[in-house]
């Protein structure tokens, strides 16, 4: 996020070098120090948390005390020793299968955000640029398919489809990119009538050009903004999926459908089933705090 | 014809238009069924003859226009057409009409969403407002902060959390005051229907009343920071008057937007709690159907939710037009 967020201050530069005389700019690093020693408490709450899980799913293999889909012990072994938080209805640890359920659950979500964000993107800064029947065209398209939610829209594609992974990341990417294209065509257009929009395009620059070195470092801090929001979002409808069956199919350890799977011990007043959901929904969380922040900071407003 | 009727008219044109291209769009996903679906329908051991009927039987060697054409004027008659579930004998199976699977589920759904919306919007509305009039108070803050966390949360976590807290130590689960299974039917007394759904209804409430009151907080901020607030408040009108004379109806148009918006939104939340809660409604019909590939009743499921997030958006625009005209000539 704050790699992004420098790129942008670099490419603004040449936009407003020259007007006037401005006082010497912070580096990147001074100013992200200064950002974050005045961020609030909820926010600092949220990027530890991120930074949490960040750590797990990337070392799960480390961190975890048994594999992924080893069977290690009776069905519903109770909290303790030697299974920290007992065994599901296979007897697999559970606490290992929440470590991996991380690292896949996470990744699976990250690795969709980026698909959608590359396909809306693409195609919201091509209407920008391209005003006239690419733009028209593209726009009414995406409107209908907003007119579907996108929960119900997804559940027919993947009833005709059938659960995969593979389907289930390009079926969310596709559907989650008509937010971004939006967004992204939305402020863009803002970009796309600027002076120095207009004069790379005399010089002749290729499109390709203009989308990525003009007009994308200036629209990036709504979009990092974005990322954050439909992170949120694709996070939650993958483990909406993966909970109603149909998301993520087993053995492959996912807090969806571990909630699903252990969701009767409830029932039995055990809080079991609360530790996948509840992983899910701290994520959550702490993602909406700090994008709730960075928004806050970049639109400038003092509510 | 006097401006107001010619764009309501035109939004609801408009409205037609896109639910015709979203029935299009729905049916056009069985064009991209896969090469062997018939055999995946039928199991592996269904000879040629018995897919060639298959495929018969759907229609499936007519050109697709024709087929659109047949599949929509049945809808338009309510005929949905017939669920693929007892197809798998072909011929020798009772055939299930969609409508006759649809229809009860849908008159459940409509009753978890009609309760849910008496209780959550005037709740939301009331909360909202408070917040908006006491901004930056501590009631504020919290408030906030609270309904900031109830967003980002998943439904099934909430679900689970009530059921835990509420249902859990009435171990005998068929017993009051609440249930954690919402098993109703329709033969059951009014209040009974009510008692069993409380859990999921108070699960819908906790969700939306979080989204609702922040838009409508949002809205009524926007508002009073409006000149013409301003300038009343420099009058010297009471605070009284300026909320019932001067924001109020300049606030229905955002409110109507901010309520249609959370119930299109209870329409997806609502498949969810369902499943939760084992709640006979349309939206655990529909997992059911994706699960065991049950096109025809799945297409009808999803038509029906976007026709209804369709209208919800459309009443919308119509409610923000009637009641502030400015909307007429956008700028």
């Amino acid at each position: 996020m704050t790699l992004l967020q420098d790129n942008s201050r670099e490419g603004a530069m040449p936009a407003v070098a020259g007007t006037t005389a401005l006082p010497p700019r912070r580096s990147w690093r001074e100013s992200l120090l200064r950002d974050m020693k005045h961020a609030p408490l909820s926010a600092w709450f949220g990027m530890a948390v991120i930074a949490a899980y960040v750590v797990v799913a990337v070392f799960a293999p480390l961190l975890a005390p048994y594999a992924e889909n080893e069977l290690v012990g009776a069905q519903y072994e109770p909290w303790g020793d030697p299974f920290f938080f007992g065994t599901d209805q296979l007897g697999r640890d559970l606490l290992s299968r929440l470590i991996y359920g991380a690292r896949n659950t996470i990744g699976i979500a990250l690795m969709t955000t980026a698909l959608s964000f590359t396909i809306g993107g693409m195609l919201g800064m091509l209407a920008a640029v391209l005003p006239g029947w690419v733009d028209q065209s593209l726009s009414r398209f995406v409107d209908v398919l907003m007119a579907i939610p996108q929960l119900i829209f997804a559940l027919v594609l993947l009833s005709i489809f059938g659960s995969s992974i593979i389907n289930l990341i390009l079926i969310i990417a596709v559907l989650d990119s008509t937010r971004v294209f939006r967004l992204t065509r939305a402020v863009a257009l803002n970009i796309a009538v600027l002076d120095f929009v207009e004069a790379a395009k005399l010089q002749g620059e290729k499109l390709t050009w203009i989308m990525i070195r003009e007009i994308l470092p200036n629209i990036l801090p709504p979009l990092v903004a974005e990322f954050g929001l439909r992170f949120c979002f694709v996070f939650l409808t993958i483990s909406a999926l993966s909970f109603l069956g149909l998301g993520i199919q087993p053995p492959t350890a996912d807090w969806g459908s571990m909630l699903r799977e252990n969701s009767t011990l409830i029932n039995y007043g055990d809080v079991t089933p609360l530790l996948p959901a509840g992983a899910i929904a701290l994520l959550t969380v702490a993602v909406n705090f700090v994008v709730d922040w960075f928004l806050h900071k970049t639109s400038g407003l003092k509510d | 014809m006097s401006p107001i009727l010619k764009t309501v008219l035109q939004r609801l044109g408009l409205g037609l238009i896109t639910l015709f291209a979203v029935s299009i769009i729905i049916f056009a996903t069985i064009e991209m069924l896969p090469g062997d679906f018939a055999k995946a329908i039928l199991g592996q051991s269904a000879t040629p003859d018995t897919v060639a009927a298959f495929q018969k039987r759907l229609g499936l060697d007519r050109p697709p226009v024709e087929r659109y054409l047949n599949w929509i004027g049945g809808v338009a008659q309510g005929d949905f057409g017939v669920s693929f579930a007892g197809l798998g004998g072909l011929g020798g199976g009772q055939e299930t009409t969609v409508v006759s699977l649809v229809a009860p589920r849908l008159a459940n759904t409509l009753f978890l969403a009609g309760l849910t919306a008496i209780v959550a919007v005037p709740l939301a509305l009331i909360l909202g407002m408070l917040a908006a009039l006491y901004r930056n108070s501590f009631y504020d803050r919290i408030v906030n902060m609270v309904t900031l966390t109830s967003i980002s949360v998943p439904e099934f976590f909430v679900a689970y959390i009530l059921m835990l807290l509420l249902a859990v130590p009435h171990v005998v689960f068929d017993s009051p005051p609440f249930y954690a299974l919402a098993k109703i039917n329709f033969d059951m007394p009014f209040t009974e229907r009510v008692m069993r759904s409380a859990l999921p209804v108070m699960t819908l409430v906790l969700v939306i009343v979080a989204h609702m009151m922040r838009m409508t907080r949002a809205a009524i901020i926007n508002l009073l920071s409006s000149p013409f607030i301003e300038m009343a408040r420099l009058k010297g009108v009471s605070p009284r008057r300026i909320i019932y004379r001067h924001a109020l109806p300049n606030a229905w148009a955002p409110i109507a937007t901010v309520i249609a918006l959370n119930l299109a939104y209870l329409v997806v939340g609502v498949v969810v709690v369902e499943v939760v809660f084992v709640y006979p409604g349309i939206g655990q019909l529909m997992v059911d159907a994706v699960s065991s590939r049950n096109i025809p009743v799945v297409q009808a499921c999803a038509l029906i939710f976007a026709a209804t997030y369709i209208l919800l958006n459309l009443i919308a625009d119509i409610v923000s037009i009637v009641t502030n005209p400015r909307l007429l000539h956008p700028r």
